[in-house]
């Protein structure tokens, strides 16, 4: 994935986001100018008890200054504290929705977008930019609104000391806002490629970690080594030109605040010294200097925060502003599904290579297609459009004779049981990845739906039976057991569709028998099509169709294709071939 | 390892092993080390020049010497300003370095380690070890030790000025740090459970993420966008609430060391004010007072700061080191043994295995594959078939018994070179990243005559030849744009081309479909010709074919012959073979 471009547009998704809590963070910048104020009052305290000290002031009243000073400090650590509480508070609160907003847009994006990203790539984007978006909320914009709160009010009063010591003292700050800019635009660029390249080398340890067992089986653990070194070895580059940058940046605002002092220590001691200000007004000169070096240096921190999270949130939206190819459309129908399929002249390609080519079929409301064909015929891909994994062209997916395209999304995948080849279970327990696609389950829904699965009796004997859970941190079930969990998954829906992609492939003939049986039983008013390279698995069919290089070659019941004596008769021929070498001498 | 431990901010042992990290790099430490005293002590000359200013020239009216003092101030102002940024990029540069080499050493041991550490370890957990908990040391590299460092040198280097300046006044103000010490001991004990909340629930979220990212189509199609969204919005809100209290803590502490700053500005004005009142303190050093204490109590502050890097960076190093120490289990042994002659001759002699405790996976199991024989091994789910597989790639050492390959025993071989001999096909076909071309090869070096013949033996050819890139055509992570058929295709043709001694097909025929199965069998003919071979499969057509097969059952052997010799014994092969080709047996009979 190419680094994004930020665009202006980039902020303002921030800024619907703080306008949800427009009261506190005004709230918040009120305290950060009561903050700044009162920090300020304090040198201009000392500077009265300086000048004091030469107007014949007893020891007595010296404690009226020392007196202030401390009392406002306690006025001012009440703001600060608010400050932080509100203006922190709301970036928590934010990178809350945030986070909610990602994922569940996430949830909306279509199966190929998973396709075409890595997962660590989405989870880098998920977790580290996120947390950089946060504090360019949080610190970003309080110590930003801090430094131009301090800087303004500092130079307010340092100007009615004496505006021309003022303007001397302050002559190097545009050459601060030009260093700021300049290395700004730097830092950003340096530090948008070094978030890119430490994305790289997530997805690649994540890649590498996944495929363990074959690396080792293949003994490539020095070709992995080597790869990993390569993207190490990018990802320090980087960070040496991006820190070449910054190492520049502190000092550079050191020395320009250094210089300032400098300038006031020299004019503002001949001021002194030709009677134009007191003593006192020198000393407060000097403390406001100091006190503006912190928020001048806090710029180059600032900088960085807020140019990272710029970066960070363009890389978030290459998530948010991702558009749900498959989604509802305007004209949808409120029809309930009663589950008649059928495919007018479905040709569909993915990636530009021709998948399916003019396929027409129906399949009545309660009976069962059955399809077969080799490898890469396009029969798991006819499958996936029909709960529109992939969205078929307008007007040639039908169900009760309505195009897919035009039911609600929900309404649509919420008929069909539909179980993938590759199985995929979650984290939780038996019985939570049983009832998944349901809510409020009851055990017996759950149980008779693992018996039609022929699981049951598997799961009875598992420690803590259907509460044991599944993967790290429970029991590792076997292909076949993955396989007929999510076939339970499929039955508790009971759906007016049940598509089986091959998904009986890891378990053996006769368990496939039982299962099949239970499910002709319940499926009985029920639509189902049957994705098989087994014969045994398609044969009962009420239609199979064959399925070559993406077009229908052969359509008929069991008998009716083995008359015909073509591919599926070639098939059934093998598959009896094989048996009677198997029974012969 | 878990990700919840936080422990001490500063653990000798664990410092001491972070130094080692130091050493390679120990001169440009040491550089950066002497730069930061230099800086230091410019630092805390500052106000000790405003002080002269004020009491020798501006009091006096003396302008020329003014200018003098504040040429000085310029000149150490420049030499600061390379002084800064030299000491920064040193600093800096050096922890990338440290960042790099830290990241190779667990990246390579992680791929040291052997697979029951995979099965304990979440891929998820493992990447944050190379990359978030590097970066935590990477902070206490570069900004956290070594600017603690700094800052102590210029406290104590203050501390030793203003005694030496005004000595009462001095411990007035220095009176004020066992203050500060107590403000940070009870904030870093409020800190400290915040965080550890935070990094709990941050810990839940990422694998949240993580899992559904993954399964994002099951939860589409099975309409759980809703519900997941729900459970995700509980723990989001787990991580709200450890946050929100955690700031509580900090917007306290700031405000609190601030009153203590300005309360020893107050007692300088009141103490010291008094004593220029009495001729004791001139008006220059009451005023070096002030700017001394405006340098000392913010390095304080920055120090809680600075301890909460050092904290974290110990709680990151404690499960770095954790995972370097974890040692892998399988290993090569010091001096391995050759083999005399590399026949391919595999002999079990009454293993026994489990992966835990007495849980026998294999009991007591004994057979001898001669060279170039092929072995199916067949058996209910369960049975331990698979466990084969892995014992003889080692990736598992057995409890009891021996497992001799070419009559050596293969804990007593090179692990490297025992495991090139074979090549194995998983049931699940793991697809990298890359092109159709880089996944058969690997990283082996294997001439492009033979990754094309590989391709065409399993009957890959005709598909590679429709794409328009052909071998070069690119495959994403998990090869989602395969069918799994192709998938299986791949995964013989990545065996074929690393053209093993001995061949071990775990399941691996079960996906294919009849058609491509009957196709393909040529080539696993021809794979397994003038090879070992060891099938783990459900189907009949491999299986009959192999010179002999063993029945496994409960972890036992049961029965070993020839497929005609097992069906005619009618013991526990004939049963499933009944049971599991029962529907093949009927189509043949009718």
């Amino acid at each position: 994935m190419p680094p994004e471009t930020p665009q202006t547009s980039t902020l303002a998704r921030l800024i619907v986001y703080l306008k949800r809590y427009k009261a506190r963070m005004f709230a918040g910048l009120v305290c950060v100018v009561a903050t700044s104020g009162l920090a300020l009052a304090n040198p201009w305290v000392i500077r009265y008890g300086i000048d004091s000290l030469s107007g014949g002031i007893t020891r007595q009243g010296l404690v009226f200054y020392a007196g202030l000073i401390v009392g406002l400090t306690v006025l001012q650590g009440i703001a600060r504290f608010l400050m932080r509480w509100l203006m922190i508070g709301v970036s928590r609160r934010i990178e809350y929705h945030l986070r909610a907003d990602v994922f569940e847009h996430m949830e909306t994006l279509e199966l190929s977008y998973y396709q075409k990203n890595f997962t660590g790539d989405l989870m880098s984007r998920a977790t580290n930019d996120l947390s950089n978006v946060r504090m360019l909320l949080g610190p970003g914009i309080m110590y930003t609104a801090n430094t131009i709160a301090t800087t303004t009010i500092a130079i307010v009063l340092m100007l009615s000391i004496d505006w021309r010591l003022t303007l001397v003292a302050l002559l190097p700050l545009p050459l601060i806002s030009y260093g700021v800019r300049k290395f700004g635009k730097r830092i950003h660029r340096l530090s948008e490629e070094s978030q890119q390249r430490l994305a790289d080398l997530s997805a690649r340890v994540q890649e590498s970690l996944a495929g363990i067992r074959v690396v080792k089986v293949f003994v490539q653990e020095e070709h992995e080594k080597e790869a990993f070194d390569g993207l190490n070895q990018r990802l320090l580059e980087k960070n040496m030109d991006l820190i070449r940058v910054t190492s520049l940046f502190y000092p550079t605002m050191q020395f320009t605040i250094g210089f300032a002092a400098v300038v006031v220590l020299w004019f503002g001691g001949r001021q002194v010294v030709s009677g134009v200000i007191t003593l006192g007004d020198f000393v407060a000169f000097t403390v406001y200097l100091g006190m503006l070096a912190f928020p001048m240096i806090a710029v180059g921190w600032v900088v960085n925060l807020l140019e990272r999270g710029r970066a960070s949130m363009a890389r978030l939206d290459h998530i948010l502003n991702a558009v749900p190819e498959i989604a509802d459309t305007p004209d949808c129908v409120d029809d309930e599904i009663r589950g008649e399929i059928e495919l007018r002249h479905l040709s569909f390609a993915y990636n530009h290579t021709p998948v399916l080519r003019d396929v027409s079929l129906r399949v009545p409301q309660g009976k069962t297609l059955a399809i077969v064909g080799a490898t890469g015929s396009g029969k798991s891909t006819l499958a996936q459009l029909i709960p529109r994994l992939y969205d078929p062209p307008e007007q040639t997916v039908f169900i009760d004779g309505i195009p897919v395209e035009r039911f609600p999304l929900e309404r649509l995948r919420r008929a069909i049981g539909f179980i993938p080849q590759d199985t995929f279970l979650f984290g939780e327990t038996i019985f939570e990845n049983i009832a998944f696609g349901i809510d409020g389950a009851s055990n017996e829904q759950v149980e008779d739906a693992a018996r039609i699965s022929n699981i049951k009796s598997d799961i009875e004997e598992f420690p803590m039976a259907f509460e044991t859970m599944v993967g790290e941190r429970g029991i590792t079930l076997s292909g076949g057991q993955k396989q007929r969990t999510a076939i339970s998954r499929a039955v508790v829906r009971d759906p007016r569709i049940l598509i089986l992609d091959d998904a009986l492939s890891s378990v053996d003939t006769y368990t496939e028998e039982q299962i099949l049986h239970e499910l002709r039983a319940v499926m009985r008013d029920r639509t189902s099509i049957l994705i098989s390279h087994r014969v045994s698995t398609v044969k009962d069919a009420d239609e199979i169709v064959v399925l070559d290089g993406g077009a229908i070659v052969e359509r008929g019941s069991h008998d009716a294709l083995l008359a015909l004596g073509g591919q599926y008769a070639e098939l059934h021929q093998r598959q009896l071939l094989e048996e009677e070498l198997a029974i012969s001498d | 390892m878990k990700e919840e431990v936080l422990g001490k901010a500063y653990d000798a042992h664990l410092m001491r092993r972070l130094l080692v990290y130091l050493l390679p790099y120990r001169a440009m430490v040491l550089f950066a080390f002497l730069l930061i005293i230099v800086e230091s002590l410019i630092e805390i000359s500052f106000p000790w020049l405003t002080l002269v200013a004020v009491d020798n020239y501006i009091l006096a009216g003396d302008m020329s010497g003014l200018g003098l003092i504040a040429a000085v101030y310029f000149g150490l102002l420049v030499a600061k300003y390379g002084i800064g940024f030299l000491q920064t990029y040193t600093l800096q540069s050096t922890g990338q370095r440290i960042m790099f080499d830290m990241r190779r050493e667990i990246f390579n041991h992680i791929q040291s380690l052997s697979n029951s550490f995979f099965d304990r370890n979440p891929v998820g957990r493992l990447i944050t070890r190379v990359t978030t908990d590097v970066d935590v040391l990477n902070e206490m590299f570069s900004s956290g030790i070594v600017s603690v460092f700094g800052d102590i040198f210029t406290l104590t280097g203050i501390m030793i000025v203003l005694l030496v300046l005004d000595w009462r006044l001095g411990l007035i103000v220095l009176g004020i740090i066992p203050f500060i010490g107590i403000t940070t001991a009870v904030f870093r004990t409020s800190a400290r459970d915040g965080y550890r909340r935070v990094r709990i629930a941050i810990a839940k979220i990422n694998a949240f993420l993580q899992e559904h990212i993954t399964g994002m189509s099951v939860v589409q199609l099975y309409n759980r966008e809703r519900k997941s969204a729900q459970r995700f919005d509980g723990i989001n809100r787990e991580h709200l609430g450890a946050t929100l209290d955690s700031i509580m803590a900090y917007a306290v502490f700031y405000p609190v060391v601030e009153l203590l700053s300005a309360t020893a500005i107050a007692l300088i004005i009141w103490y010291g004010g008094g004593e220029v009142l009495t001729g004791i303190l001139t008006l220059g050093t009451l005023i070096a007072f002030i700017q001394y204490s405006q340098r000392f109590f913010r390095p304080i502050a920055d120090l809680s700061e600075k301890y909460n890097i050092l904290q974290s960076a110990m709680a990151s190093s404690e499960r770095i080191f954790n995972l370097l120490d974890t040692p892998p289990t399988v290993v090569s042994p010091a001096s391995p043994r050759a083999i005399a002659e590399a026949r391919g001759e595999i002999e079990f002699q009454n293993v026994w295995f489990a992966y835990n405790d007495e849980d026998w996976i294999l009991k007591d199991v004994s057979f001898r594959v001669g060279e170039g024989e092929s072995v199916a091994i067949v058996g209910h789910t369960g049975a331990g078939k698979t466990t084969i597989s892995s014992l003889l790639t080692r990736f598992y050492d057995i409890q009891k018994g021996r497992i001799l390959l070419d009559g050596v025993d293969i804990s007593a071989m090179d692990l490297s070179d025992m495991r090139r001999r074979f090549a194995v096909v998983l049931q699940d076909v793991f697809v990298f990243s890359g092109t159709l071309e880089s996944n058969i090869r690997l990283g082996s070096e294997i001439s492009p005559a033979r990754v094309r013949q590989a391709t065409e033996d399993v009957n890959l050819g005709p598909f590679i030849r429709s794409l328009e890139e052909g071998l070069e055509h690119p495959v994403n992570e998990r090869g989602t744009t395969l069918s799994v058929g192709q998938r299986q295709l791949l995964a013989f043709a990545r065996a074929l081309a690393h053209d093993p001694e001995i061949l071990i097909l775990d399941e691996a025929t079960s996906s294919v479909d009849t058609e491509t199965e009957g196709e393909i069998r040529t080539a696993i003919e021809r794979l397994m010709r003038g090879r070992t071979s060891i099938i783990i499969a459900h189907r009949l057509s491999t299986i009959q074919r192999c010179d002999k097969i063993i029945v496994m059952h409960k972890g036992r052997i049961r029965e070993i012959g020839s497929h005609q010799e097992l069906l005619a014994q009618r013991g526990l092969y004939f049963k499933l073979y009944q049971l599991q080709y029962r529907e093949q047996e009927l189509q043949a009979n009718s």
